[in-house]
C-alpha cells in the first residue's frame, strides 16, 4: 500500500528536482501519445526540445526563445509578486492589451514624428494603461471588497471588445483601403522597438524582463516591502501586526503586475506583432500565470519557466510544421507538461510510505 | 524493326528518366499552407487543405506539401513562416487577412520563395494575392432567402466588417429584396471567423426573434445545428458544403474551392513562369460553387436560382449591377452601372435597406 506522509517542512531537493522529473514524465507520456498517433516519438521530442536549441537552424530559433519567452516573463513577474501575497490578478491579459492600445494609441497620435522621445512615450503610456485597468479591480477591491479574481478576468473580456473596436474603427490605418488593424509601427522608425542586434531576438522587452527578474529578485530578498509581501502570503494575520496595510499591499502588487503587463504588450505591439490587430491579443496574459507557478513564483525560477515553456511552443510549431503533428496534440503535450509539473509538486510538501500502515 | 523501335522509346524513356527524374527528385518543390484554424473546422480551412490535397494529386512526386493548423495572426505567424521557408519550402501559401504583414515581413527576408497571401491586398516581387468573388455565391443563396422566408425576415451571421464581409451582405439583400420586397434583414456581428458557441448564440438570438432564413459568414457548422432545432427555419452551408445537414435546414452551400487556382500556381512555379499577380476568381473560374440545392426549395426556385448561376458564370449578369443607393439614399450606381472591382474592394457602407449600422 502507498500512503503520503507530510513533511515538516518543504524539501529543498525535491523543490530543485521536481520541474526536472516532470519534464521527463511529460517525454515519456507524449512520446507514447505521439506514438500512438503514428510519429517516431523519439524524432517528434527531438524536434520540440533539441532542434531549436541545437538544430540546424538553432541560430534562429533561440532568437525566437526570448521573442517568446520575453513577454510571458516580464508578465509572470509582475504577477508572482501578488501571488506570493495572496492577491491573485488574473486579468493580465487586459492589461497587456490595455497597455498595448494606450502606447499605440499615443504614438499613433503623434504619427508621423520623428522625435526620438516618442518610443519613451510609448512605453511610458503602455506601462500606465496596464496599470490604470489593473487599478480597477484593486480599488473596488479595498474600498467595497469586491473579489479581484472575478473583476480582473472579467475586464479582460472587457479589453478584447475595446481592442476590437480599435482595429476596426479608432486606430485603423487610414491607407488601409478599409481593413481592419493600425498602422504598422515597427515599420515606422520613431515608434518601433527592433531586435537591438540583428538575428539574436533581443529588444526592448527582453531588456525589460531580465531587468524585472533582477528587480523582483532584489524587492523580495533585501527590501522590507518584499518581506511584507512575503508575509502577508504565509500569514496574513501576523502581517496585520506587524503593521502591513493590506489596502495598500494590493494597491501596490496590483499596480506592478498591470504595469508590467501593459508594458509587454506595448513592447510586443511595436515589436513582434507590429500593429494592433483584432488578434493582437495571443493569451500571453493567461499563459503567464502558468509560467508563475512553473517557476514557482521564484524570479529566477520564472526565468527558466518562461524559456521552457517559449521551448515548447517554438518547438511545438517545428514539429506541426516538419512532422505533420495536428495543432492539438501540441497543445495536449503542453497541457502535459503542466499537469505532470503541478501532481509531482506534491513531492515537495509529502513523502510516499510504502507498506502497510501500523494501526495503533 | 519492332524491337529497334522498342529499343529507341525505351532509350528515349531511359534518358528521360537519367535526366529528369533526378534532377527533379533534387528539386522536388516543397509547398507550405499555413491555416487558420484546424483542418476539421469544416469550413474555410478545410477548403483550403482541399487544394493542398488536390495539388498532390495533380503532381505526385515532384511536389512535397507540409502545411500547419490553427496559426495565430500575429507575431507568431512570422516565426512559422520563417521556419517554412528555412525548412525548404520554395512556395507558401498563407490562407487568412491576418497574415498579411507577417507574410510581406517574411518574404523580403527571402525573395528566392514565392508566397502567395490570401484576401489581402500586398503585393511582392515574389509576394502573389488571392481572393474569391464570395458576393456571386451570396447573390444566388440571397435569391432563395427572399423566396423563401415566411416571415420576411432574414438574418446574417456577420465575421469582421470588412469590404469582403460588407459585400456578401449586400449582395444577400439586394437579391433577396429583388423578389421579395417586404424582406427584412438583421445582421449579427460574432467578431469571429470560427467560434462554434458564439455563432450558435448568434443564430439563437435571431430565430427568437422570428428571422426563419439565416446565411452566414462564419465558419463553423453550429448556426447549422442550431436551425435544426427549429422546423420550417433553413440555412446555407458556409465555405464548404456542409452537407451533413441536408436536406434542410441547409438548403445550399456556398463552397469554396481553391482546388484549380492552386493547382495552377504550383504548376507556374514548377515551369518556372510564376509571376506576382493579383487573382479575383469567381464562379467563371470555378472557384466559387454552389452546392446541391436540395428538394426542401420549391422547383421554382431552384430554376430561379440555376438561372442565376448560369448568367454570373457566363458573366452576362453581375450581382452589383445598378440602380443601387447607399444606406443614406446617395446614388452608389446609376441604372446600368456596373461596380468596378476598386469598388468593392474598398465597399464600407450598407445599401439602401438595410437597418442597422456597420459597427467602427
Amino acid at each position: 500500500m502507498i500512503r503520503l506522509e507530510k513533511r515538516p517542512s518543504p524539501s529543498q531537493g525535491w523543490t530543485a528536482a521536481t520541474p526536472l522529473l516532470a519534464v521527463a514524465l511529460t517525454m515519456l507520456a507524449g512520446g507514447a501519445m505521439f506514438a500512438l498517433l503514428g510519429k517516431d516519438p523519439l524524432a517528434a521530442i527531438r524536434t520540440i526540445f533539441w532542434d531549436p536549441l541545437f538544430g540546424e537552424f538553432a541560430w534562429y530559433f533561440r532568437g525566437q526563445l526570448l521573442v517568446k519567452g520575453g513577454p510571458l516573463i516580464l508578465i509572470a513577474i509582475g504577477l508572482s509578486l501578488g501571488f506570493r501575497a495572496g492577491i491573485w490578478n488574473i486579468g493580465a491579459e487586459g492589461q497587456y492589451i490595455m497597455g498595448a492600445l494606450a502606447g499605440a494609441g499615443l504614438g499613433l497620435a503623434l504619427y508621423p514624428d520623428a522625435g526620438r522621445w516618442v518610443f519613451p512615450l510609448m512605453v511610458a503610456a503602455g506601462a500606465a494603461g496596464g496599470w490604470a485597468w489593473a487599478m480597477i479591480p484593486a480599488i473596488l477591491k479595498v474600498r467595497f471588497r469586491t473579489n479581484e479574481i472575478l473583476v480582473s478576468l472579467l475586464l479582460v473580456y472587457v479589453a478584447q471588445n475595446l481592442l476590437a473596436s480599435a482595429a476596426l474603427g479608432w486606430l485603423r490605418n487610414p491607407e488601409g483601403a478599409g481593413f481592419p488593424g493600425s498602422r504598422n509601427l515597427s515599420q515606422w522608425p520613431a515608434a518601433a522597438n527592433p531586435e537591438l542586434i540583428p538575428g539574436t531576438g533581443m529588444h526592448w522587452g527582453v531588456v525589460a524582463a531580465f531587468l524585472a527578474v533582477i528587480g523582483a529578485h532584489v524587492l523580495l530578498s533585501r527590501h522590507q516591502l518584499g518581506y511584507h509581501i512575503r508575509l502577508a502570503g504565509q500569514a496574513p494575520r501576523a502581517a496585520r501586526f506587524a503593521g502591513v496595510s493590506p489596502g495598500r499591499l494590493t494597491v501596490f502588487c496590483m499596480g506592478v503586475s498591470g504595469a508590467l503587463a501593459g508594458m509587454a504588450g506595448l513592447f510586443e505591439v511595436t515589436g513582434p506583432a507590429g500593429q494592433i490587430s483584432i488578434d493582437f491579443a495571443s493569451g500571453y496574459g493567461f499563459t503567464a500565470i502558468i509560467v508563475a507557478f512553473l517557476g514557482r513564483l521564484h524570479p529566477v525560477g520564472i526565468l527558466l519557466a518562461g524559456l521552457l515553456m517559449a521551448l515548447t511552443y517554438v518547438g511545438g510549431d517545428n514539429a506541426a510544421t516538419n512532422l505533420g503533428l495536428p495543432a492539438a496534440a501540441i497543445q495536449a503535450f503542453q497541457g502535459m507538461l503542466l499537469f505532470f509539473l503541478l501532481s509531482v509538486d506534491v513531492l515537495t510538501n509529502y513523502r510516499i510510505r510504502f507498506g502497510r500502515r501500523e494501526i495503533a | 524493326m519492332k524491337r529497334r523501335t522498342l529499343l529507341a522509346t525505351g532509350a528515349g524513356a531511359a534518358a528521360a528518366a537519367a535526366l529528369g527524374l533526378p534532377a527533379r527528385a533534387q528539386d522536388k518543390l516543397k509547398v507550405g499552407f499555413v491555416y487558420v484554424g484546424p483542418i476539421g473546422d469544416g469550413g474555410w480551412t478545410y477548403q483550403h487543405d482541399q487544394g493542398r490535397l488536390a495539388v498532390l494529386e495533380a503532381y505526385g512526386d515532384r511536389v512535397e506539401t507540409v502545411y500547419q493548423e490553427s496559426v495565430p495572426e500575429g507575431a507568431d505567424a512570422e516565426r512559422v513562416l520563417t521556419q517554412m521557408a528555412l525548412g525548404g519550402a520554395g512556395l507558401i501559401f498563407t490562407t487568412s487577412f491576418g497574415y498579411m504583414d507577417a507574410t510581406i515581413n517574411v518574404a523580403s527576408k527571402f525573395p528566392n520563395v514565392k508566397f502567395e497571401h490570401a484576401t489581402g491586398y500586398k503585393r511582392a516581387e515574389n509576394v502573389a494575392t488571392y481572393d474569391a468573388r464570395f458576393y456571386e455565391g451570396r447573390a444566388v443563396i440571397g435569391t432563395i432567402a427572399g423566396r423563401m422566408t415566411k416571415s420576411n425576415k432574414i438574418g446574417y451571421i456577420a465575421s469582421f466588417p470588412i469590404p469582403e464581409v460588407i459585400q456578401g451582405i449586400n449582395s444577400y439583400f439586394l437579391h433577396a429584396r429583388k423578389v421579395n420586397p417586404a424582406v427584412e434583414l438583421t445582421v449579427v456581428w460574432a467578431y469571429t471567423w470560427f467560434d462554434p458557441a458564439k455563432e450558435a448564440d448568434a443564430a439563437k438570438a435571431m430565430l427568437e426573434q422570428g428571422v426563419d432564413v439565416i446565411a452566414q459568414h462564419t465558419d463553423s457548422t453550429a448556426p447549422l445545428a442550431e436551425m435544426a432545432k427549429t422546423p420550417g427555419v433553413i440555412g446555407f452551408g458556409q465555405a464548404s458544403d456542409m452537407s451533413a445537414f441536408k436536406p434542410t435546414p441547409r438548403v445550399a452551400s456556398i463552397i469554396d474551392n481553391w482546388a484549380p487556382y492552386y493547382v495552377k500556381r504550383v504548376g507556374a512555379v514548377l515551369d518556372g513562369t510564376w509571376t506576382s499577380t493579383h487573382t479575383w476568381g469567381g464562379m467563371k473560374d470555378g472557384e466559387v460553387v454552389i452546392g446541391e440545392i436540395t428538394e426542401a426549395v420549391p422547383e421554382e426556385v431552384r430554376a430561379e436560382a440555376q438561372a442565376m448561376i448560369e448568367a454570373i458564370t457566363a458573366g452576362s449578369y453581375h450581382p452589383f449591377t445598378g440602380p443601387i443607393n447607399k444606406q443614406d439614399g446617395s446614388v452608389f450606381l446609376a441604372e446600368g452601372e456596373v461596380a468596378t472591382d476598386e469598388q468593392l474592394m474598398s465597399m464600407n457602407f450598407f445599401v439602401e435597406g438595410i437597418k442597422g449600422d456597420i459597427p467602427s
